[in-house]
């Protein structure tokens, strides 16, 4: 079963438009929605949340297609805006207050727990809160009614490194229970790296991919060799390629035939997600 | 068990799992019947994700070296004794072939590096 499904979504702005985007994230794991600034990702996730209607398209979320004039459904999603959606003027204490009521298997304890592990202030106005803060609060709160699906926009832009390794932890420990879906968009693609179960990417409003990271990672490659290899058709069997003074460093999406073509003349290195995406973002522009 | 992963080893993580896994078994120190963590706590444990644990766990269940019960975990497989010492044999082979590989570089030839295994042996053999 899958925790969400996107078919055929397509939203125009003025600037920007998302077209035509299909895809799942499976029950049970984490799926990373990774892309530039501007990709797309928080429109998709809003749509989700409900709060962009798509021009076209449907969205199931667990199991039902989603209904604008229905929010009952986001009783079972812990949400992690990427903005601040609280009350500036009140305190953490006061905010909870409000937003638990929202929620039918509310869980004080939990909740109180949270705000003990990530030290928080009960009384700290929301405003004097720094960044790092209000996303442990928004965690806090997400996570204390028990959500079957994990929402998250941008959770770790803005965190130390230190919180991002504990955040990390805490995603590990709530998908040990198998009914537990994820999903979590970056562009801090080193978290996803090690712990996403698939990866969904989306560059300028569209999908370039969405499927499990591993094989992601089994297909693509990066080559790096010397410039004397290159002609126009060899250019064009990489998605992006950096060439320099001393050399060049290319992406390929088809491990084999980079493999059949350069043989033994050349490095080959398994990508990271950041060089995935970067590459395609970039396509052919040459860095002098 | 120790399992100590590399990211930046070019190894893929799974394969990683896999030979340490297989290494333990084989040793002997992980002996018929051991349960295994389940495969969400090694994710968990590793942080790595749950698909390549589950393909980790998949190959060593081909390879016959575990059993996987559904609802119970996954164990060290007891039935296949005679297949761990293949594999056994296996691993020696190859350290063999490293060693004649070495012999062909220093060079020695066959002869004299049988009769060098042979005094080790005498002088009280294994280093443990």
């Amino acid at each position: 079963m899958n925790a969400v499904e996107i078919r055929n979504v397509s939203k125009s702005y003025k600037n920007y438009k998302l077209s035509n985007v299909s895809f799942q994230v499976p029950n049970g794991y984490i799926t990373g929605l990774i892309g530039p600034n501007g990709a797309g990702k928080s429109t998709i996730i809003k749509s989700i949340m409900g709060m962009v209607i798509p021009d076209q398209g449907d969205i199931s979320v667990l199991g039902q297609p989603i209904d604008s004039e229905r929010a009952d459904y986001k009783e079972q999603i812990g949400y992690i805006s990427d903005e601040n959606i609280y009350y500036d003027y009140l305190t953490l204490a006061e905010m909870k207050k409000i937003v638990a009521p929202f929620y039918s298997n509310w869980d004080e304890d939990l909740y109180l727990k949270y705000m003990d592990i990530f030290e928080l202030p009960a009384r700290k106005k929301i405003k004097e809160c720094s960044k790092g803060m209000k996303t442990k609060f928004s965690i806090a709160l997400a996570l204390s009614h028990h959500p079957k699906l994990l929402i998250m926009d941008e959770p770790t832009a803005g965190l130390d490194p230190v919180f991002r390794r504990e955040l990390l932890e805490l995603l590990a420990d709530y998908i040990l229970d198998e009914r537990n879906t994820i999903l979590f968009s970056t562009h801090l693609t080193t978290d996803l790296d090690r712990v996403a179960d698939y990866v969904t990417f989306v560059n300028r409003g569209q999908l370039v991919f969405s499927e499990a990271k591993d094989e992601v990672l089994d297909r693509y490659l990066i080559v790096k060799g010397g410039r004397e290899l290159l002609d126009g058709d060899i250019r064009k069997e990489f998605v992006g390629l950096r060439e320099t003074g001393v050399g060049f460093e290319g992406l390929s999406r088809d491990r084999d035939r980079v493999v059949s073509l350069f043989g033994n003349d050349v490095m080959y290195q398994t990508p990271t997600l950041e060089e995935i995406m970067y590459y395609t973002a970039k396509g052919g522009i040459k860095h002098v | 068990m120790n399992i100590l992963l590399s990211p930046s080893s070019g190894e893929p993580i799974y394969l990683q799992i896999v030979r340490q896994v297989r290494g333990s078994i084989l040793q002997g120190e992980l002996t018929p019947g051991t349960p295994l963590p389940s495969i969400r706590q090694l994710a968990k444990d590793l942080q790595i994700s749950v698909i390549t644990t589950k393909r980790a766990y998949n190959e060593l269940e081909q390879e016959g070296l575990i059993d996987s019960v559904v609802g119970k975990g996954s164990f060290v497989s007891g039935g296949n004794q005679e297949f761990i010492r293949e594999q056994r044999l296996r691993l020696l082979e190859d350290k063999i072939r490293e060693l004649l590989e070495e012999c062909r570089n220093i060079p020695i030839d066959v002869e004299e590096l049988v009769e060098w295994i042979r005094l080790v042996e005498k002088e009280g053999g294994h280093n443990r």
